[in-house]
């Protein structure tokens, strides 16, 4: 079991702060699954979230595995995956 | 198409009001807007005063996601072009996208930001500088996020020529309609009041440094020295006279009638500046005689020698204390790319209401050959105005704008406090 986990609560945190709130979208709302395209974020919006992510975290990563999230679903599993290697390392 | 290019909207965000209403009720005041530099500590620096864009919250006027990718400027120009787009009534839908475009004025991209990113960069490491620095200081990021913000997708581009920057981009627009565009968001806002912006500034060596707010900024007068940064400045809506027309539109604020612009001569050379031949292309371009101007918005340099050259050049085209003439700059400190498009904004509305603002706190010095406007606006009928800007490194341009024909012009709105002389 990884110590740290993250979660979309977390997400949706590191969202606001690093790329603002969507007027489009209630960010509190099941966005799991929603795209962040629909969502309003674009891939220089997912960039800013993800090197807050790797700060705060103390992970690395790849600029591609970020931008290739299309889903906050996917972004917390590139986010965990990098976590667990932490861990395991 | 007409060849003719009107201003069908307005939109200031500058020190002396935000909205083009309370500009110009501040400006007729005669209320200068200097004052001691709050948006860092200017202990330590040589020059202390600045013209601040006062009470502007950026989140009242913008959505969230706009605000961790833009520069003060950005802000302000986003906020300057909402308003100027509302003014001429343009929703999405009225035009193609295609046949609108933005051209503005910067001469120095997103200090402020930039400096907060360097900062990052240098105290924390790389990984801790913004994904948004990649673009929120371009000199270009105005334009671009104005255009994104509305979707507006014809011709566009960026001047940059230090304070004549503003006029050039007004002039660029005209050019981008007369080649097929039907509107184009024009004009400039810059906003560098931060530590770095201030470093920048105090290169040019014409700050002042005078700690009064009222004995700081004094062009044409005796005891001129150097001149007070301010921040903001203005957007405006020009379009084709036509094709305005064809959208519904029956009054506009005035029409952008000639245009000059010249480089100055090698420094060291006995060649006379360019700005006495930018007047003259400016008003051979809107076929006007000299005496058809009934009002001039200076550069104001606010040094003796570019005072005295100024001076000369107004004189020597429309003859020697012929014309009053304004410097309501002396109110919002000098802006950079915003100067120009604000004093035309202040020209178009001096033609609406047939009043022209003063210039502030100067005494002026009577061996210019000028006829300053000083303490109280002046009540005269204004059919043309021409509108100076000068930039660091030679640059001259000179706009002429004209009234709307009979029965084009926008209602009058004389200040109320105006209005009733007591």
């Amino acid at each position: 079991m990884n110590q740290t986990e993250f979660k979309i609560d977390d997400l949706r945190r590191v969202l606001r702060e690093a790329a603002g709130t969507p007027e489009e979208v209630d960010l509190e709302d099941d966005i799991l699954d929603m795209e962040f395209e629909v969502l309003g974020y674009d891939s220089l919006a997912l960039q800013e979230t993800g090197s807050r992510v790797e700060r705060v975290y103390g992970i690395e990563l790849e600029d591609g595995a970020i931008v290739d999230a299309r889903t906050p679903r996917e972004f917390l599993s590139t986010v965990n995956m990098r976590l667990a290697d932490l861990d395991a390392g | 198409m007409t060849g003719t290019v009107v201003v069908t909207g307005v939109g200031v965000t500058s020190p002396t009001g935000l909205g083009a209403a309370d500009h110009w009720t501040a400006t007729c005041q005669g209320r200068a807007a200097i004052d001691r530099v709050t948006r860092f500590d200017p202990e330590r620096y040589p020059a202390r005063l600045a013209g601040e864009v006062r009470g502007f919250v950026a989140e009242e006027h913008l959505p969230s996601r706009l605000i961790p990718q833009t520069d003060r400027m950005t802000r302000l120009a986003l906020v300057a072009a909402d308003w100027a787009l509302a003014d001429a009534g343009v929703s999405r839908g009225d035009l193609n996208e295609f046949d609108i475009g933005v051209v503005t004025a910067s001469s120095s991209g997103g200090f402020e930001f930039g400096e907060g990113e360097l900062r990052n960069l240098w105290s924390k490491g790389g990984q801790y500088v913004s994904a948004y620095q990649s673009y929120a200081w371009f000199y270009a990021v105005n334009t671009g996020q104005i255009s994104i913000r509305h979707g507006l997708r014809g011709p566009s581009g960026v001047l940059v020529s230090d304070q004549a920057g503003g006029l050039d981009a007004i002039a660029q627009a005209r050019r981008k309609i007369r080649k097929g565009a039907k509107l184009i968001v024009s004009g400039g806002v810059d906003a560098s009041l931060c530590s770095w912006g201030w470093a920048a500034l105090l290169t040019s060596g014409r700050l002042s440094v005078a700690d009064d707010p009222d004995r700081a900024y004094l062009p044409f007068d005796a005891r001129a020295s150097g001149h007070v940064p301010g921040e903001g400045g203005a957007l405006l809506i020009l379009e084709d006279a036509a094709s305005a027309r064809e959208r519904g539109v029956s009054g506009w604020y005035g029409e952008i009638a000639g245009y000059g612009a010249t480089f100055d001569p090698r420094p060291g050379s006995d060649r006379e500046p360019g700005l006495r031949n930018a007047v003259r292309l400016a008003l051979r371009d809107a076929r006007a005689d000299p005496g058809e101007i009934d009002v001039v918005f200076a550069d104001a340099a606010a040094t003796p020698e570019l005072d005295r050259a100024e001076a000369e050049a107004i004189a020597a085209v429309l003859g020697p204390r012929a014309v009053p003439v304004t410097a309501p700059k002396t109110m919002t400190g000098r802006l950079n790319s915003g100067a120009g498009p604000l004093d035309l904004v202040t020209a178009l509305l001096a033609i609406r209401d047939g009043l022209v603002p003063p210039t502030a706190n100067v005494a002026p010095d009577p061996g210019y050959p000028i006829d300053l406007v000083v303490g109280a606006p002046r009540r005269r009928a204004v059919r043309a105005a021409l509108v100076l800007a000068r930039g660091q490194g030679g640059f001259n341009s000179a706009v002429v704008v004209r009234a709307p024909e009979p029965g084009h012009a926008r209602p009058p709105a004389v200040p109320a406090e105006l209005a009733d002389p007591p």
